[in-house]
């Protein structure tokens, strides 16, 4: 099978205007993947699903990741002559910046016809907020349809033209995205208002002196 | 509480509505089938739209087991992650432990000795065998027969229980295979007692495959064309039911499957009596992968003297790394950041990715034959709702 560079190359050849990379993989599988722009990905995904070398019908997995916000440390380092005329110093200066973090879409492609695969997709939001988008691929791979609808339930990305972009694991009153990283968990899952608590509430507007030593309740 | 019927054009693709609000034929009717309904194998809902009889439109509503295993995981040691992987398709440990001890094994480089690898095919096949049996008296099940298949499988399964029980010290929740190599080696008694069963094993299959009203039940009925079937992720026997004979222990060739000799089963139709048929040629050819292994199991070591479990960490990296389960392509997706954790993981569970195709394959089907479609697709919710 062509190697993720090669397959870079094509499609640039083909989409010459989009941006496409290689995010190498430093581990021993060395399974590394292609970093798709958000504007032509829907377009590239197709012209990988029919190119006749790759015919990537079969799309196996979809996941979501989420990537924090992270500190990187840039090291230059720079030469400064020593005053006193001995020989120059090399000297290490350290700054720190803040990497926004995002979050990722990763898709694993195979051919059930030529047999061969992974080749790995990567989409990245631009950043971590709450609607964030990235096109989806359900038009080009029917496997992505339940798969996005998780990515979209429990990390939060929208993808753009998921003919039926619904949570599927929690229920639908849900507010928040478990499975991101900075996700905290309420006191009580089960907690729903009632008409109880919308009694007490009045009861003690009403009767200020009567009412008991006002216990809020939590909020859902 | 309110809930408002769908009009006609809110319909699924492909759905033809015969008729709607007209003197003769009536409403639509929408019904809630589960989650507490003895058809859908656990705690499984489906909105079904009927037409009379007719489905018309079928949305599948998951997540009532959901525990979110996946975090559960993340917040989990490499090693803490294997018991709960039992938990995924609480029917299939052995494959379950497999996958993920494959896929650590990838992501960290490391090799498995050469007695393990055996251990684990055998291991392997006996599961498919085991839940290629319950497949069949649950499908029975779903066609009216009650009980009866039912018990007959479990019989059978029971003697593959006591198997995994006596190597494992469980019956179900196995916990067998460690990064490296398995927990525990096999003793000659134990290969003694897996010979005898792979031996004995088929009468049960007897009493099923001509079974008139089976194939009355189940020919022509839920229909999958191949194409949809590659394009919608559907894997295992499923897929192979469609005519496409796309086995990973074939393709992707892991583990000693390149030694053995066995074969594809692939159907003709595509519909939920080649589902069936499928999978009880790959029982058969099970029993030709145990026989074989069961015949050349070499001697040594189970686990790799240099293996690590404890304080176990993986390089920077990450693999995407599947086996062929019971049930389809079984994944599991990990990120290393150096750390004692995995970044992320995931799991590519087969059985929740093959109901995409549920509401397809139902269009124009009686309400009855859902759940013999339903039953053919072989869900186990442990696995579809993590």
């Amino acid at each position: 099978m062509e190697t993720p560079d090669q397959i870079r190359d094509r499609l640039l050849a083909r989409f010459p205007g989009a941006s496409v990379a290689v995010v190498a993989n430093p581990g021993p599988a060395a399974q590394h993947s292609l970093l798709l722009g958000s504007g032509e990905a829907r377009a590239m995904a197709e012209f990988l699903r029919d190119s006749p070398g790759l015919r990537l019908d079969f799309c196996s997995n979809v996941t979501g990741v989420d990537w924090l916000d992270r500190e990187v440390t840039d090291v230059a380092s720079k030469t400064i002559p020593d005053p006193a005329g001995g020989p120059p110093k090399l000297v290490e200066q350290r700054t720190k910046r803040l990497q926004p973090g995002y979050l990722e879409v990763v898709y694993h492609l195979y051919s059930v016809e030529l047999r061969h695969g992974p080749v790995v997709l990567r989409l990245r939001t631009g950043n971590r907020s709450d609607r964030v988008a990235v096109p989806s691929l359900t038009p080009v791979w029917r496997s992505c349809e339940f798969q996005e609808r998780e990515v979209f339930d429990l990390f939060g990305v929208v993808f753009d033209g998921h003919p039926d972009l619904r949570r599927i694991l929690m229920w639908d009153e849900f507010k928040d995205h478990p499975m991101r990283k900075d996700y905290v968990e309420p006191d009580d899952y089960e907690w729903e208002p009632t008409p109880h608590a919308d009694v007490l509430a009045k009861a003690r507007r009403h009767y200020p002196a009567a009412a008991p030593a006002a216990k809020e309740e939590p909020a859902p | 509480m309110s809930f408002s019927l769908p009009s006609p054009l809110e319909s699924a693709p492909g759905a033809r509505v015969r008729a709607v609000r007209d003197p003769f034929h009536g409403d639509l009717l929408e019904v809630s089938m589960g989650p507490h309904h003895p058809s859908t194998h656990g705690v499984f809902r489906m909105n079904v739209t009927l037409d009379g009889e007719t489905v018309v439109k079928l949305k599948p509503v998951f997540g009532y087991l959901h525990r979110n295993h996946e975090k559960i995981g993340e917040n989990a040691s490499y090693l803490g992650s294997m018991p709960y992987t039992d938990r995924l398709d609480y029917l299939c440990s052995m494959t379950n432990n497999w996958a993920y001890a494959l896929a650590v094994e990838r992501l960290s480089g490391q090799t498995v000795p050469e007695r393990a690898e055996y251990l684990r095919v055998i291991l392997a096949e006996l599961t498919r065998l085991l839940n290629h049996t319950c497949f069949a008296g649950f499908i029975l099940q779903d066609c009216g027969a009650s009980g009866t298949p039912l018990m007959y499988a479990f019989r059978e399964r029971e003697k593959i229980l006591d198997l995994f029980e006596s190597l494992s010290g469980s019956r179900m929740m196995c916990n067998f295979q460690r990064f490296g190599g398995c927990r525990a080696d096999a003793t000659p008694e134990w290969l003694e007692a897996a010979r005898a069963l792979v031996d004995g094993y088929g009468e049960f299959e007897e009493l099923l495959t001509g079974n008139e009203i089976l194939m009355a039940r189940t020919q022509g009925v839920g229909r999958l064309p191949a194409k949809l079937a590659v394009g919608a992720g559907i894997t295992g026997p499923m897929l192979r039911a469609s005519g496409v004979g796309y086995d990973l222990r074939k393709v992707d060739g892991y583990g000693v499957y390149p030694r053995l000799d066995f074969r594809v089963p692939v159907g003709a139709d595509g519909d939920t009596y080649d589902r069936y048929m499928v999978r009880v040629l790959e029982m058969r050819e099970s029993i030709k992968i145990l026989r074989q292994a069961l015949g050349t199991l070499p001697g040594g070591p189970v686990m790799d003297p240099k293996a690590r479990l404890r304080g176990f960490r993986a390089k920077p990296g990450e693999v995407y790394s599947r086996i062929e389960g019971p049930k389809g392509e079984i994944g599991f997706f990990l990120i290393s950041d150096g750390g004692p954790n995995p970044y992320r993981y995931r799991v590519r569970p087969p059985s929740f990715i093959n109901l995409t195709v549920l509401e397809d394959l139902c269009l124009g089907h009686s309400i009855a034959d859902t759940v013999v479609i339903l039953g053919s697709i072989d869900i186990v919710l442990g696995e579809v709702d993590r």
